[in-house]
C-alpha cells in the first residue's frame, strides 16, 4: 500500500515537472494534458494502440522485476528482447505448420533462446563472478549486431530492403487478421462501430500472454518452494548458502526466467505487430523501458502490469501533443526521467507518505 | 561539578520510547559504565550525547556544568566529546595516519596537507598513550584491536576529554581485551573521562569506577562498581535474579558419533587454514574448541558443513562419510549448525519468522506439496516452535529483522534442533546476546547434550567454553594443539590461564 502511494506520488510529481517544462517552452500544460487525455482514451482504436504499446513494456518490466526479486539487476532485457524477436522472425519464416503447432512452437523457441541468453549472464556471474550489470550491457550489443547479421543472410533477408522476410501467416497472433480483411468481416464490423474502431490496429494475443505471465510469476514467487529459494538467495545469498541452497544455480535459473520473459516480449512484438525484423541502428528501448516500468511498479509483478499500462499510455498519448501543439515529444521522456528520479530518492516523500498513511488508517 | 550530566532525557521513535526520562551523572576522570541488555536504549542515549539524535523536549544536558544543546556530531567534537562506535567508522583502504587526520588535516602555508606535522603529532600521541601504531599501515591490513586504537586516537587527535566507547570489546580477542584495558587505564590516568557502553559484567568489574544500569529505556540505578557483585549487576540489568554459572550434570558420553580425520582445507586467500586437523565427538558430550579468532575456526565449521572445499581428510557422522556431500545432503545426514553470524548467515533478515523456521526444509513434507508451499502447515509449525522456544513477540508474520538478537537466535535454535540432529555445531552461539538470552541458549545446549546428542562448541569467549564443555580441544593455526580432559577442567585451579597458554601457542 505504502509502495503504491509512493509510486503514485512520484508519478504525479513527474507530471508536474512535465507541466513546468511545457510551460517553459511556451505551451499551456493544461491544454497539453487535455490533448494527451483525449488522445489516449477518446476512441476505441486508441485503447487498442495503448494495449499494443503496453504489451512489451509489461513483459520487459516483469523480467526486470522478477530478477530484482531474486537479487539480480537485469539490464539485459534489451538484448534478450532482440534474441526473442530474432528467433520469432526466423523460425516464423522457415517453419510451416498450421497455427496450432506453429504458434506455440515459435513462441517456445523464442523463449528458449532468449532464456539461454539471459542465463548466460547468470552463468557468468555464478561461475566467474562477472557482475550481471556489466555482462548484460555487453550482451545487449552482441545481440544487436548478431541480429543485424542474421537479417542480412541470404534467404532470410528480403531483397532490396533493410528488413527480413515476413513471417509465415500461420505464425501471426494478431486477432482475426484474415477475417478483418474479408468481405464478411468488413461488413460485420461496419455494423459494430466500437469494435470496428478497436480492431483497426493489430490487436494481438500478446497482451493475454503478458497478463498470464504476470500471474504465473506472481504464483512462482509467492506460492512455490522454487520462488521461496529464489527470494532467499535474493535477500541474503550468504544465509541461503548456509541453508544449503545452491546459490549459483539459483542465480542462473533466475536469469534464465528473466531472459525468457524479455524474449517473449520480443516474440509477441514480431508475431503480433511488425511481422518481421529490421536492421537496427541502435536499441529500440523496449528493454530499457522495462527497467523504468519495474521501478515505477516497485519491482513486483502486479506493479509491472500497472506501470506497463501507464508507461504505454504515456508514450502513446505523448506523440499526440507533437502534432497538435508542436510541443516537443521529448517532454514525455523528461517526465519519465523525472518519475524515475523521484523513485530513486525515496526519502523525499517519506514524510508526506507517512502522514497520508496515518490519515488512511484513521479511516 | 560533573563532566556530564543528563536530566530527564527521553527519546521516542514513533510510539516506541527508547529512552524514558534518563538521568546520568558522569564525574571528571572516571570510567563510567552504562550497563543494559540489547535494546535497553544504551546506544540511543549515547547517540544523543554525541549529537546524532536530538532528545525529546523536556530533557537537559549539562557539560562541564553548563547547559548545552548538541545539534550535531561536529559540535560535540568541537566541545571535546569523542565517540568510538561499535562498528568502526574507518576508510578501509586509507592508512592509519590519513584516517586519524581525516577532516582536521593540518595545512601548510600553501594549503596542502602538512604530512610531516600530522605524522609527528600522531606519533607523539601514540607514544604518550603507548598505542604502538605504525601510521603508514593500511586499515585493511591491521587487526581489529589495532583498528580500535586508531578510532581512540582519532578522538584524542581531536582533543576529546570525554570519550564514549560503544561495546568496545565485542570483536576483540582475549589478548586484545587486556591491551584495551591497559589503554583505558592510561587514558584515565591523564584525566580523560570515559563512558563505556556494555553488557559484559566482568568488563565492568575490570575497569569501571561507577556503573549506571538501564533497563527498557529507564535509569534503574547508579552503583559503585567496587562494592557491587556481578550477580547484583546482572539482576539489576535483567530485572530478575539470574544465574551466571551454568548448571549441568556430569556428562555421560556414549559411542563416537562424529569423527574428523586429518582434515586439510584452504582459506579464502588460498593458504592452508586447516592442517591435518582431527577430532572426535561422542554422543552426550559437549566438545569445546578454544582458540583465538583466526586460527581456522571459521574454515573448520565451513569444511564440516560442506560450505568449504576439503583438500583431503575425512569427516564421518554415524560412520557415514560426508566430506564429499553437498551442504543439503550433510544437513540431511543429521548435522545441524548455529552459524557464527546469525544476521548474515543464520537468517534471511527480510523473511518472516515462519519462513526462517523452515529455510532448509521448505521442500519437505509437510511444508510443501508438488513444489507449492502449504501455508497452513507453515503457520502451524511456526506456532508450535514459537511456543516451545518462547520466541517473542509471538508473531510469526514479523520479519526476522524486527526481533531482538536473543529472539533471532531462538529462531535458529528452534530450526536446527527441530530437525532432530545427531550432531550440532554451535559457532559463537551467544555472540552479542544479553545475559538472559545467553542463559537460555546454554540451557538448551545442555538439554540437547543430555538427550544424547553431540555438540561441537566453538567460541572465542574462553569463559563460555570452560563453563559449557565436557572436554576442550585447543585449536592453534589450523590444528588441534592440545586436549583438555574433563578431569582437568573440573580440578585445575587456574584452568583459564592454563588453556590461555595453549591458545597463545604453547604445547603440551
Amino acid at each position: 500500500m505504502k509502495k503504491f502511494l509512493f509510486s503514485i506520488l512520484c508519478v504525479l510529481t513527474g507530471l508536474l515537472v512535465g507541466a513546468i517544462i511545457l510551460k517553459l517552452s511556451g505551451i499551456s500544460p493544461l491544454e497539453a494534458y487535455k490533448i494527451m487525455w483525449m488522445g489516449a482514451f477518446s476512441k476505441p482504436s486508441y485503447w487498442a494502440y495503448i494495449i499494443i504499446r503496453s504489451t512489451p513494456l509489461i513483459l520487459t518490466g516483469l523480467s526486470v522485476a522478477f530478477a530484482f526479486q531474486t537479487g539480480l539487476f537485469n539490464i539485459g532485457t534489451e538484448g534478450q528482447f532482440i534474441i526473442g524477436s530474432l528467433s520469432a522472425a526466423y523460425f516464423g519464416y522457415i517453419l510451416h505448420f498450421n497455427p496450432w503447432i506453429q504458434i506455440p512452437l515459435v513462441l517456445g523457441l523464442s523463449i528458449f533462446f532468449s532464456s539461454l541468453y539471459g542465463g548466460l549472464a547468470g552463468f557468468m556471474k555464478a561461475r566467474f563472478g562477472v557482475h550481471e550489470v556489466i555482462s548484460t550491457i555487453m550482451l545487449n550489443w552482441i545481440a544487436l549486431y548478431f541480429s543485424n547479421y542474421i537479417v542480412m543472410i541470404e534467404g532470410f533477408h528480403k531483397p532490396n530492403t533493410e528488413t527480413s522476410e515476413y513471417i509465415n501467416p500461420s505464425t501471426s497472433i494478431t486477432f482475426l487478421e484474415n477475417w478483418k480483411g474479408s468481405d464478411s468481416g468488413i461488413s460485420w464490423l461496419s455494423q459494430h462501430p466500437t469494435l470496428n474502431e478497436f480492431m483497426k490496429p493489430s490487436v494481438n494475443a500478446g497482451i493475454l500472454l503478458a497478463l498470464i505471465s504476470v500471474l504465473l510469476i506472481w504464483i512462482l514467487l509467492k506460492k512455490t518452494t522454487f520462488g521461496f529459494k529464489l527470494k532467499a538467495v535474493g535477500l541474503s545469498p550468504e544465509a541461503a548458502r548456509y541453508a544449503g541452497i545452491n546459490v549459483n544455480k539459483k542465480m542462473s535459473q533466475s536469469m534464465m526466467i528473466a531472459g525468457g520473459l524479455s524474449g517473449l516480449a520480443g516474440a509477441t512484438q514480431v508475431m503480433g505487430v511488425s511481422k518481421n525484423i529490421a536492421i537496427l541502428a541502435t536499441h529500440e528501448g523496449y528493454g530499457f523501458d522495462g527497467i523504468a516500468v519495474s521501478l515505477i511498479g516497485s519491482n513486483v509483478p502486479m506493479g509491472s502490469m500497472i506501470a506497463g499500462f501507464f508507461l504505454g499510455t504515456l508514450k502513446y498519448a505523448g506523440q499526440k501533443i507533437q502534432s497538435a501543439l508542436e510541443a516537443p515529444s521529448e517532454v514525455i521522456g523528461i517526465m519519465i526521467g523525472a518519475i524515475i528520479f523521484f523513485i530513486a530518492v525515496p526519502l523525499l516523500f517519506e514524510r508526506p507518505i507517512n502522514q497520508l498513511m496515518k490519515i488512511l488508517e484513521k479511516k | 561539578m560533573f563532566a556530564l550530566e543528563l536530566k530527564n532525557i527521553s527519546k521516542s521513535f514513533g510510539l516506541f520510547k527508547a529512552n524514558d526520562e534518563i538521568c546520568l551523572s558522569v564525574k571528571h576522570g572516571e570510567v563510567h559504565a552504562i550497563l543494559g541488555e540489547n535494546g535497553a536504549g544504551k546506544s540511543t542515549l549515547m547517540k544523543i550525547i554525541f549529537g546524532i539524535y536530538q532528545p525529546d523536549l523536556g530533557g537537559e544536558i549539562f557539560y562541564n556544568g553548563k547547559k548545552i544543546i548538541i545539534p550535531n556530531p561536529r559540535f560535540a567534537i568541537k566541545k571535546g566529546i569523542g565517540m568510538v562506535h561499535q562498528h568502526f567508522m574507518l576508510v578501509r583502504p586509507f592508512s592509519i595516519l590519513l584516517n586519524i587526520i581525516l577532516g582536521v588535516e593540518p595545512r601548510t602555508s600553501l594549503g596542502t596537507i602538512d604530512y610531516s606535522r600530522a605524522r609527528s603529532e600522531v606519533m607523539a600521541l601514540s607514544e604518550k598513550y603507548n598505542f604502538n601504531i605504525d601510521p603508514e599501515k593500511i586499515i585493511e591490513q591491521i587487526s581489529v584491536g589495532m583498528q580500535q586504537r586508531v578510532e581512540i586516537l582519532k578522538t584524542l587527535y581531536r582533543n576529546a576529554d570525554l570519550i564514549i566507547l560503544d561495546e568496545p570489546t565485542a570483536s576483540l580477542t582475549p589478548q586484545e581485551i587486556l591491551d584495551f584495558y591497559r589503554i583505558v587505564r592510561n587514558l584515565k590516568e591523564v584525566g580523560k573521562t570515559i563512558i563505556i557502553i556494555t553488557h559484559k559484567l566482568h568488563e565492568i568489574k575490570e575497569i569501571a569506577d561507577r556503573c549506571t544500569v538501564i533497563r527498557k529505556g529507564r535509569t534503574i540505578e547508579t552503583v559503585d562498581v567496587a562494592t557491587t557483585s556481578e550477580e547484583d549487576l546482572a539482576s539489576k540489568m535483567v530485572g530478575r535474579s539470574v544465574n551466571l554459572h551454568v548448571k549441568k550434570s556430569p556428562s555421560n558420553p556414549g559411542e563416537i558419533i562424529f569423527a574428523v580425520d586429518s582434515l586439510n582445507a584452504l582459506n579464502d586467500k588460498h593458504f592452508p587454514a586447516l592442517k591435518n586437523l582431527s577430532l572426535q565427538l561422542r554422543r552426550g558430550e559437549i566438545l569445546g574448541i578454544a582458540g583465538i579468532d583466526g586460527n581456522g575456526q571459521s574454515e573448520l565449521v565451513e569444511a564440516l558443513t560442506g560450505l568449504r572445499k576439503i583438500q583431503s581428510g575425512s569427516v564421518k557422522i554415524n560412520r557415514l562419510e560426508i566430506s564429499k556431500l553437498t551442504p543439503r545432503q550433510i544437513y540431511e545426514s543429521k548435522l545441524a549448525m548455529i552459524p557464527e553470524d546469525r544476521q548474515r548467515r543464520g537468517l534471511v533478515m527480510d523473511f518472516k519468522v515462519k519462513e526462517n523456521l523452515v529455510l532448509q526444509r521448505i521442500e519437505k513434507n509437510p511444508f510443501s506439496k508438488y513444489g507449492f508451499i502449504l501455508t497452513r502447515e507453515l503457520d502451524k509449525f511456526a506456532e508450535t516452535m514459537m511456543e516451545r522456544f518462547d520466541i517473542r513477540p509471538r508473531n510469526r508474520e514479523l520479519n526476522a529483522r524486527n526481533l531482538s538478537g536473543g529472539n533471532q537466535q531462538k529462531i535458529i535454535l528452534a530450526r536446527e534442533i527441530s530437525n532432530n540432529p545427531d550432531v550440532l555445531i554451535a559457532f559463537q552461539p551467544t555472540r552479542g546476546l544479553d545475559v538472559g538470552a545467553i542463559e537460555y541458549v546454554h540451557h538448551e545446549l545442555i538439554k540437547l547434550r543430555d538427550l544424547g546428542k553431540a555438540i561441537l562448541l566453538l567460541s572465542f569467549e574462553l569463559d563460555e567454553v570452560i563453563n559449557l564443555s565436557d572436554r576442550i580441544d585447543v585449536i592453534v593455526d589450523g590444528a588441534i594443539s592440545s586436549q583438555i580432559s574433563n578431569e582437568t577442567i573440573k580440578t585445575h585451579p587456574n584452568i583459564k590461564e592454563h588453556i590461555g597458554l595453549f591458545m597463545a601457542g604453547g604445547k603440551v
